[in-house]
């Protein structure tokens, strides 16, 4: 989160919102733990990432989802995923992440 | 969760507390079956200051009374963590789950030695989220432009540093000592122990090693603590030689010794340190 913070300052600055991503739980095997973030633009900057590259282009769409609909959300990323082949961890594990428009 | 237009945002404070280093943590409501009262998104940022009024709500006083101890214990673990809730903050109840990020300050290594070993290591060990103190009593040596990666560069003897710093380490915090002079060590191993630091390493070949504990046995220090806390010589056997690849083997030891990993310390092998 705190790597996030100058790249979403100057995103704020230039008078665009944002989304934050973050894993709230991990299952089984995964590269980052709970805590790691993420922040999208709405132009669709990025910065920081939520897994080993895995789930980040899917967690973008969230994002920008989210932006236009203003609501958190919580989704699961993995094998027991309906959607495990299009946005699966290739680690085996699961992944829940919160996304949510940086309005607070 | 939408705060009055005087009150400090939420994201504001986060963003303060993080740029200082402080202890927070930031509780947000990701589940919600009690979404009129607690809605999904609302917050609370919680300091480790107990005293210390939270920012923001879950919507319900009693709530957010026991998210904020049950963050503050989540925090001095240094624990991030998801959590459930009745409406009111019932343990055993499922309608609201919280997820609960911790801020841990960043751990803090204290190198003794202005030495080439002591630049590569503070060098890595800020890549690795290190708050670094450079420590040496010679000022010829310990200057901030010979360790430019070092937050803090002292010029002091180590006993009298670690009578200051001591009682702020803790258990994910380092002390590495790469003087390999006895007359600077010794004192820095004793000042060390004396500290609750998680991990602390000493440099120097097989020979030095020896000597150094025999002068520190001499000096006190008691012979079981030394063996269980000392890394000494330090690293992993990974068959480091220059000052680069010292660091990588000083680091990876500590990584292991914070995660209770065994790993393959040379302080446990025999042999020289260096290959041919």
């Amino acid at each position: 989160m705190r790597e996030l913070l100058e790249e979403i300052d100057r995103w704020r600055s230039a008078g665009e919102r944002v989304a934050l991503a973050r894993v709230v739980a991990l299952e089984g095997s995964g590269p980052r733990q709970p805590g790691a973030a993420m922040a999208v633009s709405e132009s669709g900057e990025v910065a920081g990432s939520v897994s080993g590259g895995c789930v980040e282009g899917a967690v973008v769409a969230e994002a920008l989802e989210v932006l236009a609909g203003g609501e958190g959300r919580l989704v699961t990323f993995g094998y027991s995923d309906d959607e495990a082949f299009a946005v699966g961890l290739t680690c085996g594990g699961t992944l829940h992440i919160f996304i949510e428009p940086l309005d607070w | 969760m939408s705060a009055s237009p005087d009150a400090p945002r939420l994201y504001d404070a986060l963003a303060d507390a993080l740029r200082a280093g402080e202890a927070v943590s930031l509780v947000t409501v990701v589940r919600s079956e009690v979404a009129e009262a607690t809605p999904v998104g609302a917050k609370l940022l919680v300091s480790a200051v107990e005293d210390e009024a939270p920012l923001g709500s879950l919507g319900r006083p009693e709530l957010d009374r026991v998210v904020a101890r049950d963050a503050r214990a989540a925090l001095a673990r240094g624990s991030s963590l998801t959590r459930h809730y009745g409406p009111e903050g019932e343990a055993r109840r499922e309608e609201i789950e919280v997820f609960v990020q911790s801020f841990a300050p960043p751990p803090h290594l204290v190198i003794f030695g202005a030495v080439d070993f002591t630049a590569a290591l503070a060098t890595l060990a800020k890549l690795l989220g290190f708050h670094v103190t450079v420590c040496d009593a010679r000022p010829v040596f310990a200057t901030k432009k010979r360790f430019p990666a070092a937050d803090e560069v002292v010029v002091e003897w180590p006993d009298r540093l670690l009578a200051r710093l001591g009682p702020s380490l803790g258990p994910r915090d380092a002390v590495c000592i790469l003087t390999h002079d006895t007359k600077f060590d010794v004192p820095a191993v004793l000042g060390a122990l004396s500290t609750k630091a998680g991990y602390i390493g000493a440099m120097g070949s097989r020979r030095t090693h020896e000597e150094r504990l025999r002068r520190l046995l001499e000096a006190g220090a008691d012979a079981a603590e030394v063996e269980a806390r000392l890394m000494s010589p330090i690293g992993l056997d990974i068959g480091a030689r220059t000052p680069e690849e010292t660091a990588v083997s000083i680091c990876a030891e500590i990584i292991a010794a914070g995660a209770g990993v065994g790993a393959p310390n040379l302080r446990d092998k025999a042999g020289p340190i260096h290959r041919r």
